[in-house]
């Protein structure tokens, strides 16, 4: 099966410092991915890689078997490629309903529209309708999400994301930070995406990456170092050796 | 379910372009100010077109996020390129010629917005400043059609659409400027409150996750950037088409100062700031240079001081409780106010 996603021989250099080596990475359509690692094995930097934030120093990267490695983030958005982030980055003085309509107006192509006032095309309002329900955020979508619950915001962050209608959803440790109380919610929405948007999942959890993804990747010190269906990770002796090591370290 | 709530919804973010009462007040007060200071039609002229110039700076500033400190630099072109179509007779008639300006300025501001693009806001400062400077040695260098140091003499305006003249008291200047106001006000309350106003406000406030959701950022900015540049190219061609006089001082670091002080006094990102900035700007200046002729400055500089004391935070949103005001009293009409809920009543 051809993968949508894809990245050949990625290499990312800060200076002397090496992000990312020679990553090689297939994400297979409708998978359920995840890219696990110790703290600073350039998980996140991959992400920003794969959505543009970040240019590399060399190699390739292929959505559907095109090159996209030298367009602009926004257009890879607009090609199908979203993502969350690990620390929130959301519109402080907007409201959920300003946010995810501006998400969802810019999809539709009316983004850029000067002459037309905010609020007045319904395919518009169902769909941020839908996101608001899907995401439970109709309690506070009149709210500045500056003032929302850190829970809330967090969901906000996903469905910032999903309002973009991926084919390709990267995300970056969704549930970080969230107290267990909460987790579910975040947890159910993800695990009720359609089944035909591929997700690339960064997590630290391991219950979570076990309970949910179908093939993991392994990154330490910015190499892909194991990869396989989930069995075969948890027995690998290396990846053992990793997390042991960590948890010795820490 | 969902009908009433996409509803509510859509009133909700509709309540962002309804007109507040105050705000129609306001304009009837402006409207009513024709009637009843006919003597100071000049001064209203003057804060007319600091008032245009310091919106043109709020469509930036107060929704772009970009500081410039080289906003003379269109309002200065605008204003030499409607004193040379009126010289050499090349656009008569004060309108078009102030449409041509506009347009010019716009060019202009198209062409240098991609300088604002990238750094800090310590890098736009400079590089704003050092386009305004190095058009204002410009139009120094070529003083065979600028007038140089001189100025641009012998500007001449035909009567506006070949009926109103200009008038030595200022009364035709003042409804002119009054209306040119007005409309390019209307022009950009429709702008901001459309989704690309509010993509505006989310390019500046959070650059990186706006481009996540597939906004072209610097395309928004350059957008944003020209537009501004167009409004203040009509504000400079204003002040010559009034004065039938252009010299180099349109281009002046003061100049792009006093319009970033009135903003800032009356308070960014609503639109009104500039054009209440301008009003308190002028009146204190005029009242403190009666008061004291040789001191004046010493007695504004304190002033801004003291504003820029009361805090940095402060100072941009002190207007904010007014706001707030104004959404309890009415519909919603500002921004960033937390209680902007609909109530259940408020049908559509």
């Amino acid at each position: 099966m051809a993968p949508v996603l894809e990245t050949v021989s990625l290499v990312k250099r800060f200076g002397g410092i090496t992000a990312a080596s020679d990553i090689s990475l297939r994400v297979e359509k409708g998978a359920r991915h995840a890219l696990i690692g110790p703290n600073g094995a350039g998980k996140t930097t991959v992400i920003n890689l794969l959505t543009g934030m970040l240019r590399p120093t060399s190699g390739q990267i292929l959505l559907d078997g095109t090159d996209i490695t030298g367009i602009e983030p926004h257009e890879r958005v607009r090609r199908g490629v979203a993502r969350t982030f690990q620390i929130n980055q959301l519109f402080a003085d907007l409201t959920p309903i300003e946010a995810i309509g501006l998400a969802v107006s810019e999809r539709m192509g009316t983004g850029r529209q000067w002459w037309r006032v905010i609020g007045s095309k319904s395919e518009i309002l169902d769909d941020v309708v839908s996101l608001i329900e899907q995401f439970h955020l109709g309690d506070v979508m009149y709210h500045r999400t500056a003032i929302l619950p850190y829970g809330k915001q967090r969901l906000l962050e996903i469905a910032l994301a999903i309002a973009c209608r991926p084919r390709v959803l990267l995300l970056d440790e969704p549930a970080a930070g969230v107290p267990d109380a909460e987790r579910h919610e975040i947890l159910a929405t993800i695990e009720a995406l359609p089944k035909d948007v591929t997700v690339l999942l960064i997590e630290h959890d391991m219950d979570i990456v076990f309970s949910f993804a179908d093939r993991i990747s392994v990154m330490v010190n910015g190499a892909l170092f194991v990869e396989g269906e989930p069995e075969d990770v948890a027995r690998d002796p290396r990846v053992k050796a990793v997390y042991l090591g960590e948890s010795l370290d820490a | 379910m969902a009908q009433p709530l996409t509803e509510g919804i859509s009133h909700y973010l509709a309540g962002r372009a309804r007109w507040h009462p105050l705000e129609i007040a306001f304009w009837l007060v402006a409207l009513a100010s024709i009637f009843v200071l006919p003597n100071k039609h000049l001064i209203l002229t003057e804060i007319a077109i600091l008032a245009l110039f310091a919106l043109s700076l709020d469509l930036i500033l107060g929704y772009a996020g970009i500081i410039s400190l080289g906003h003379a630099a269109y309002f200065g072109f605008g204003g030499y390129v409607a004193g040379l179509l009126a010289k050499h007779n090349i656009i008569a008639e004060p309108v078009l010629a102030l449409l041509a300006s506009g347009l010019a300025a716009l060019i202009l501001g198209f062409v240098t917005s991609f300088l604002v693009l990238r750094g800090s806001d310590l890098t736009r400062l400079m590089v704003t400043l050092g386009v305004s400077l190095v058009l204002r040695e410009i139009a120094n260098q070529v003083d065979w059609l600028t007038g140089g140091a001189d100025g641009l003499q012998g500007v001449t305006m035909s009567p506006i659409l070949g009926m109103f003249a200009f008038d030595i008291a200022g009364h035709v200047a003042y409804v002119y400027c009054l209306i040119v106001l007005f409309l390019l006000f209307l022009l950009a309350r429709r702008m901001v409150n459309s989704p690309f106003g509010l993509s505006l406000l989310s390019v500046k406030g959070n650059p990186l996750r706006a481009s996540a959701i597939g906004i072209s950022v610097n395309g928004r900015l350059v957008a944003i950037y020209t537009v501004s540049a167009g409004f203040a190219g009509i504000a400079g061609a204003l002040l010559t088409q009034t004065t039938q006089f252009c010299s180099l001082d349109v281009f002046s670091l003061e100049r792009s100062a006093d319009v970033l002080l009135a903003l800032v006094i009356g308070g960014t990102g609503y639109l009104y700031g500039g054009i209440v900035g301008s009003v308190l700007f002028k009146l204190m200046q005029d009242y403190l240079a009666n008061l004291t002729p040789q001191y004046w400055q010493f007695w504004i500089g304190l002033v801004l001081v003291i504003i820029v004391l009361v805090g940095r935070e402060r100072m941009a949103n002190w207007s904010a409780p007014v706001r707030a005001l104004l959404s309890r009293v009415g519909p919603r009409a500002g921004r960033s106010v937390e209680t902007a809920r609909p109530s259940p009543a408020d049908g559509p």
